[in-house]
């Protein structure tokens, strides 16, 4: 993808478009034979308007002024966009966003669309809605290059499917004929676990209990923003809670309040009885907090270390990692090689840096670690983000033993088969509030969807009538 | 499996030492260059170097300033590790330097107290002074580029205004050096007497404590790993527990402790007093030798004699007729070429191995499955 895009070069093979050969050496190149790339992660200025963040670096097109709004009005129409060009970007929500992002692309005459991961951040409504432009772009003539780890996403949207592990084609799928099983057998390799939990471990033992958790935080206009309000719930030994709800609607700092990082105005956090609200985060690793972030890059790993000085972060003063004030080296590296050999990552060694290793390994790694110190509170954001299936259901499974062994988990994640198939309990979170609750042995996706956008609230009850 | 283990490390060895040797050769190249563009030998040049470089006499002087160049590249190096520029070591040393050069030549008492309390004054004065740079930092955060500049500054200012005869400074005999009182003889570090090479300075002893120090905290420790944790990712520091502000206070204080050292030898083994001919931008001199050296004990250690090899000899150059200027020119060139190596050298290691794993874990996974096709 990277190489399609230009961002890298290959060491042999070609790529033609349109029949001829070509080689990429910069985006640019690939801009100018007309593949253009939205990102998993947006790439657009939220103090800017819509024209502006499109005409941005392509200034030479269509100029700054009228012609470009009308160029961009014509584009959103042609393909059903609803683009608005003077509406500033922090104004829009996550899936006018993208459609800004596709517009973009399409402005600089793009006629190859790569996404990457698209569906990530949408609910389900969204995403539909994403599916028709997607169809619009197709029945204009325009190719799309639709990068998916959601198997029912892809057999719904594609014409034809590749199936790629492990950097190489293992095969390619008529998705009219295709069940999503084979796919995913496929793209494993074998068959492939659902993430369902056996029957309920829950206890009646509170592990952590968040009480009335208030965090505000002043911006540069010096406008005060509540991120999170009221925020109350108890997990207990043997729970999984689920919180579903789009992203950057308080998830991430919620983690981060619990985990010491942040520091909250108002509210109680309570672990296995003890007030934890303003300990800093090394105590309460040590009082047993597991910790697999969001973001594994920026909060999980060091990416330039080797991996056992990453399975040294953020337990250095446990053991088997340190005695009194001393590194053990020896044992911190013996350790590693276990949690190598009991959590499958798939690495050549213990001495190669954690950024050569891919995404769901370094995720295997992290859990291994997190596991390895016996947590009383597992708390896993989007932990299957960005991994392979492989390793999905590894990451699952090791959810479902830290379930088993009596933890309590809280689990954050913008996939909501995996939330559904995993939470004993699941709270919805919008704009910072835990607006509803729903039983995830009936709820089904799209009910969940809707509460995630804040169109329902209060307790969620399955209705039969919803059921496609 | 295991071979291909010893055969990253094997190779990640290979890399490490390409790049200083790529630098050096490149430096050859320019400095080369340069000599011809003066019209003259540039052979002669470096074999009149190796030869006087490595002579006897030579050898002692290039320890001794060694010694300073080794202190001053490990204060830059523990700023270096924490992501934090220190530049203000030099400011911090030459305080340090003029605060227990005033101690010592006040104090009385027997060596064996006096001149542990020196050091120890010094290095208090060139932590406080840096510190002041650490918490404007953590509290208010401002760039330590920019206040450790400004505190050299003060410090160059508060030097000249107390260093004045009638204050804490008084004139030489010959009425053009102010200096401070100078150390009694009982104060003065002990050395080696290496007779006609000359005399080798005993702080080097304390140089190598601290450089094997600076190994053990920074590889050994729990507080080393936190220190370098924060260096390499203050979001993945302060995930796992670490308190970043903290560090960062705590880490300049260090680096400025250590810069504190740097006078010392000159000081407590050559001048005895603080005058305004106190040899000054060692400071500066240490953040090259850090880059150099990589930040590793030994790298520091071999980059600093380095550094003093090339002063010693490039001083006798002059007296061969050739243009003085050509040390700059030779250390200019290295440190640049020296920090485009590492950077070339480290993407391309990086890159290197990535692909390994991935050749080696495609290898593995072909072996039991086959392509399989589903239509």
């Amino acid at each position: 993808m990277k190489i399609l895009y230009g961002m890298q070069q290959p060491d042999e093979g070609t790529i033609k478009v349109n029949g001829e050969p070509v080689t990429f050496s910069n985006p640019g190149d690939a801009i100018a034979r007309g593949i253009g790339m939205v990102h998993q992660h947006f790439m657009l200025a939220d103090n800017l308007t819509v024209l502006e963040n499109v005409v941005l670096g392509a200034e030479k097109l269509y100029g700054i002024g009228g012609k470009a709004r009308t160029k961009i009005k014509e584009i959103s129409d042609a393909y059903g966009l609803g683009v608005r060009p003077d509406v500033l970007v922090e104004a829009l929500g996550v899936a006018d966003r993208q459609r800004v992002e596709i517009l973009k692309v399409l402005y600089r005459g793009a006629r190859t669309l790569i996404l990457d991961e698209p569906t990530a951040v949408l609910v389900p409504q969204e995403v539909d809605a994403l599916f028709d432009n997607l169809r619009e772009l197709k029945a204009e003539g325009l190719t799309v290059i639709f990068i998916s780890h959601k198997l029912g996403e892809v057999l719904s949207v594609a014409d034809e499917i590749t199936v790629i592990r492990r950097g190489t084609t293992v095969g390619t799928a008529e998705p009219r004929s295709t069940t999503s099983k084979q796919l995913a057998e496929m793209m494993v390799g074998s068959e492939l676990p659902t993430p369902e939990t056996e029957e309920s471990t829950v206890t009646d033992v509170p592990m952590l209990t968040v009480d009335k958790l208030h965090l505000s935080q002043t911006d540069l206009d010096g406008v005060e923003r509540i991120i999170l309000d009221e925020i109350s719930f108890t997990i207990h030994k043997g729970e999984v809670l689920g919180i579903a709800g789009v992203e950057g609607n308080g998830q991430s700092e919620l983690v981060e309040a619990i985990m010491g990082m942040r520091n909250p105005d108002a509210g109680v956090v309570t672990l296995d009885g003890d007030d934890i609200s303003h300990t800093p985060t090394r105590r309460r690793r040590e009082a047993g907090v597991g910790y697999i972030p969001e973001d594994r890059h920026r909060h999980g790993l060091l990416l330039e270390a080797p991996l056992w000085e990453n399975r040294i972060l953020g337990h250095v003063t446990e053991r088997p990692n340190s005695r009194g004030g001393l590194l053990d080296i020896k044992a911190a590296r013996t350790d590693t090689e276990r949690i190598v050999r009991d959590y499958d990552v798939r690495t050549p060694g213990i001495e190669v840096t954690a950024a050569s290793l891919s995404g769901g390994n370094q995720q295997k790694l992290i859990v291994g670690r997190e596991m390895s110190h016996n947590p009383k509170l597992l708390i896993a954001a989007h932990p299957t983000r960005g991994v392979d299936v492989g390793a999905q259901a590894a990451i699952w499974d090791y959810i479902r033993e830290a379930r088993r062994e009596g933890m309590a988990v809280l689990l954050i994640s913008a996939d909501l088969d995996e939330l559904i198939g995993l939470s004993d309990t699941l709270r919805v979170m919008y704009r910072g509030r835990l607006v509803a609750d729903a039983d995830p042995a009936t709820i089904t996706p799209e009910e969940l969807g809707s509460a995630m956008t804040g169109a329902a609230s209060g307790h969620l009850e399955h209705t039969e009538d919803d059921e496609r | 499996m295991k071979k291909l283990t010893s055969r990253i490390d094997k190779e990640r060895l290979l890399l490490g030492i390409a790049a200083p040797l790529l630098a050096i050769v490149a430096a050859l190249v320019v400095t080369t260059l340069v000599i011809l563009a003066t019209g003259k030998n540039p052979g002669d040049a470096f074999s009149d170097m190796v030869t006087y470089g490595f002579a006897s006499d030579s050898q002692v002087y290039i320890l001794n300033k060694a010694t300073t160049y080794y202190l001053a590249g490990v204060a830059v190096a523990i700023g270096f590790r924490m992501n934090l520029f220190n530049i203000g070591v030099d400011g911090q040393y030459r305080l340090a330097a003029f605060v227990a050069a005033v101690l010592g030549g006040a104090l009385t008492v027997p060596g064996w107290i006096a001149i542990p309390l020196i050091v120890i004054c010094a290095m208090a004065t060139g932590a406080l002074w840096a510190a002041i740079a650490g918490v404007l930092k953590v509290t208010r955060g401002v760039s330590e580029v920019i206040s450790t500049i400004m505190l050299n500054s003060i410090a160059t200012a508060i030097i000249a205004y107390l260093l004045q005869p009638g204050k804490l400074g008084q004139l030489d005999q010959a009425g053009t050096l102010v200096s401070t009182k100078p150390l009694p003889s009982s104060s003065y570090f002990f050395s080696i007497d290496t007779g006609p090479a000359g005399v080798l300075w005993g702080f080097f002893v304390i140089a190598v404590v601290v450089g094997v120090g600076y190994w053990f905290v920074l590889g050994r420790t729990r507080f080393g790993f936190d220190l370098r944790t924060v260096g390499q990712s203050d979001t993945a520091a302060a995930a796992s527990g670490v308190g970043v502000k903290k560090m960062v206070a705590t880490s300049m204080i260090i680096s400025g402790a250590v810069a504190g050292l740097i006078g010392m030898p000159t000081l407590l083994n050559d001048s005895h007093q603080f005058s305004n001919d106190f040899p000054a931008g060692i400071g500066f001199t240490g953040i090259a030798i850090a880059l150099l050296g990589r930040n590793s004990p030994i790298g520091i250690a071999l980059g600093a004699l380095l550094w003093g090899f090339l002063e010693r000899t490039t001083n006798h150059l002059e007296f061969q007729g050739y243009d003085k200027e050509i040390l700059g020119v030779i250390q200019g060139v290295i440190v640049l070429c020296v920090v485009i190596a590492y950077e070339v050298v480290r993407r391309y290691g990086l890159k290197r191995q990535q692909q390994r794993v991935g050749a080696e874990l495609a290898a593995q996974a072909a072996a039991p499955t086959k392509k399989q096709e589903v239509a």
